[in-house]
């Protein structure tokens, strides 16, 4: 437990001093990025891994979130950085709405519905010209020029959204949403309203996502439907980040955005440079290349099956 | 006084009346026994009770108030608790976890729902596989957790289906002692079983049923004598001698 704490406190210091230990805008973009998909990945978990409401559509709520925040500051001419809080609130009635009408539906039907409900709403973005601008998109002017204020930010979101979703998880609603994902008619019976606890979870997981979205709308300073509303780009993105850190615990997703985040750059990137261009294209391969081993080898992904990869990794070493 | 009252219940699954027009009451702090053969409707009166199947016709009446149509879980918070025939564990959870989320029913804090869920385990014999996780448990065990689940909701009335089924004969001692454990607490309990030695031990009154129709009802002895229950399970040839 002390080496836990000690290994937290550690990340957390070296979190804090990154801009400053690593001046390259570069990678502090990369970082700002991964430190979104954290907000998402653990958004997404807390209603896929712990409520076993499995959402293919989270892009609805980051697109939502996105253009909250672009419409607040185009048409209603304030601050890009109300739209944080509204960006949130909007994605959360948006959830509202979504968990009223699927939450009807269980096991695949709830994902397919939130599937076709992501699509909606980019069809909604990319038709809807006088507020949206459709496929022009909208373009602001960012706020600061520096990339460190974004940072912090970033960072503070995703540290927000962790521990609200470790607290949560410690308290009665915890013990719900797991009950939920283990057994909704033995749930039903314990007393558990499951509906309201099924929304309560998307609740919570649509106001992150949303927040990511807008947060994502201040710092690119531009959107459009295809790239806020993206299947593979952010629903798909979700669920990797999930699988790959580790349903259903509360430090996978994070682990699981900075891999990911980092294979897309370095395929994306051609291996900084280094591999012939053609590589550039391969990053969605190697992303179900991964995928598959994941769920082959370490099911609970790389936080959840930990203690076998130590295992593992020390049977390497000692037969060598 | 009547506890619970079932008039006239009618569940029809599109022609097939699955249960035709059964009446019948539990008084408060007795054990009543529902039996019949397979298929005869028995969990289908349960699942009726607690709404997990909307019924055709007919009423539920609890402590004076028909329930018919309320939300399962808003069933439970009355005091009507349940075991599933086929065991619902919470797999991926600990035993203790399992008994802690049913205990929120009644308390707030997590560290009452903790307590609460240790004195439970004590109870119904699962305190040495607490930190162990549902799905680890052996079929005893499991039905035991069932039982510790239902009681984590401070249940006024308890509906037990077939949680004999599938023990050991010495495990069968101990769930006969665990269900009068229960009674003596004032819990009062509606149990579908089929292993006889249980339900003619324990029940204080039962109800046979056949093909979703009453057939009798009266003390284990008189049940156990009547001509149409014996003809029910053993054919007609027993029910004369």
């Amino acid at each position: 437990m002390g080496q836990k704490h000690l290994t937290l406190i550690f990340i957390g210091i070296l979190a804090v001093a990154f801009p400053f230990l690593v001046t390259s805008d570069y990678y502090l973009h990369l970082v700002i990025i991964a430190l979104m998909w954290v907000v998402i990945g653990s958004a997404w978990n807390l209603l896929a891994g712990f409520t076993g409401q499995v959402s293919f559509g989270h892009a609805m709520f980051f697109g939502v979130g996105a253009y909250t925040a672009g419409i607040i500051v185009t048409k209603l001419e304030m601050s890009a950085w109300w739209g944080m809080m509204f960006g949130g609130v909007t994605a959360m009635l948006i959830g509202l709405f979504v968990g009223w009408v699927c939450f009807r539906l269980r096991g695949p039907y709830f994902a397919l519905a939130t599937l076709a409900g992501s699509e909606i709403f980019r069809l909604i973005a990319t038709n809807w010209e006088s507020l949206t601008e459709g496929m022009v998109g909208i373009l602001i002017i960012q706020t600061f020029t520096s990339k460190l204020p974004y940072y912090y930010i970033a960072l503070t979101l995703a540290f927000l959204c962790i521990f609200f979703i470790h607290v949560v998880m410690k308290s009665k609603w915890g013990y719900y949403f797991v009950s939920i994902r283990e057994d909704q008619d033995a749930a039903e019976s314990m007393g558990i309203n499951t509906t309201r606890y099924k929304n309560v979870s998307l609740l919570i997981s649509s106001f992150f996502t949303g927040m990511a979205g807008a947060f994502y709308m201040n710092y690119m300073a531009f959107i459009d439907p295809h790239v806020v509303f993206s299947l593979h780009y952010i629903s798909i993105m979700a669920i990797l980040v999930g699988i790959v850190g580790g349903v259903a615990t509360i430090m996978g997703p994070a682990v699981g955005a900075f891999i990911m985040i980092g294979l897309q750059e370095t395929f994306r990137s051609a291996f900084f440079g280094l591999a012939p261009p053609w590589t550039s294209e391969a990053h969605i391969l190697v992303f179900g290349l991964l995928v598959i081993f994941v769920i082959l080898f370490l099911p609970n992904g790389i936080v959840g099956d930990w203690s076998k990869i130590k295992r593992n990794m020390f049977r390497i070493k000692a037969s060598s | 006084m009547a506890l619970l009252e079932v008039k006239n219940l009618t569940k029809a699954f599109g022609g097939l009346k699955a249960v035709n027009d059964v009446t019948f009451h539990v008084d408060e702090g007795e054990i009543m026994g529902l039996i019949g053969p397979n298929g005869s409707g028995k969990t289908t009166i349960f699942n009726c009770i607690n709404n997990y199947y909307s019924i055709t016709s007919g009423d539920v009446i609890f402590k004076g108030n028909s329930i018919k149509g309320l939300k399962t879980h808003k069933i439970c918070h009355l005091g009507i608790g349940r075991t599933f025939q086929v065991v619902k564990p919470l797999a991926r959870m600990t035993v203790l976890d399992n008994v802690t989320a049913s205990a929120f029913c009644r308390v707030g804090s997590i560290k009452e729902a903790k307590e609460e869920a240790a004195k439970i385990l004590e109870f119904s014999g699962l305190t040495d596989h607490k930190d162990k996780l549902a799905k680890s448990l052996p079929i005893g065990g499991r039905k035991r957790l069932e039982i510790a689940r239902a009681l984590a909701t401070k249940p006024e009335m308890l509906l037990l289906d077939e949680t004999a089924a599938g023990l050991t004969p010495s495990e069968l001692d101990e769930a006969i002692e665990l269900i009068q454990k229960i009674r003596e607490n004032g819990t009062t309990i509606l149990i579908v079983e089929h292993i006889m030695k249980v339900i003619m031990t324990i029940s204080d009154r039962i109800h046979a049923i056949n093909f979703g129709q009453t057939i009798g009802e009266g003390t284990p002895h008189e049940v156990a004598n009547n001509p149409a229950v014996i003809t029910a399970y053993l054919g007609e040839a027993y029910a004369q001698c």
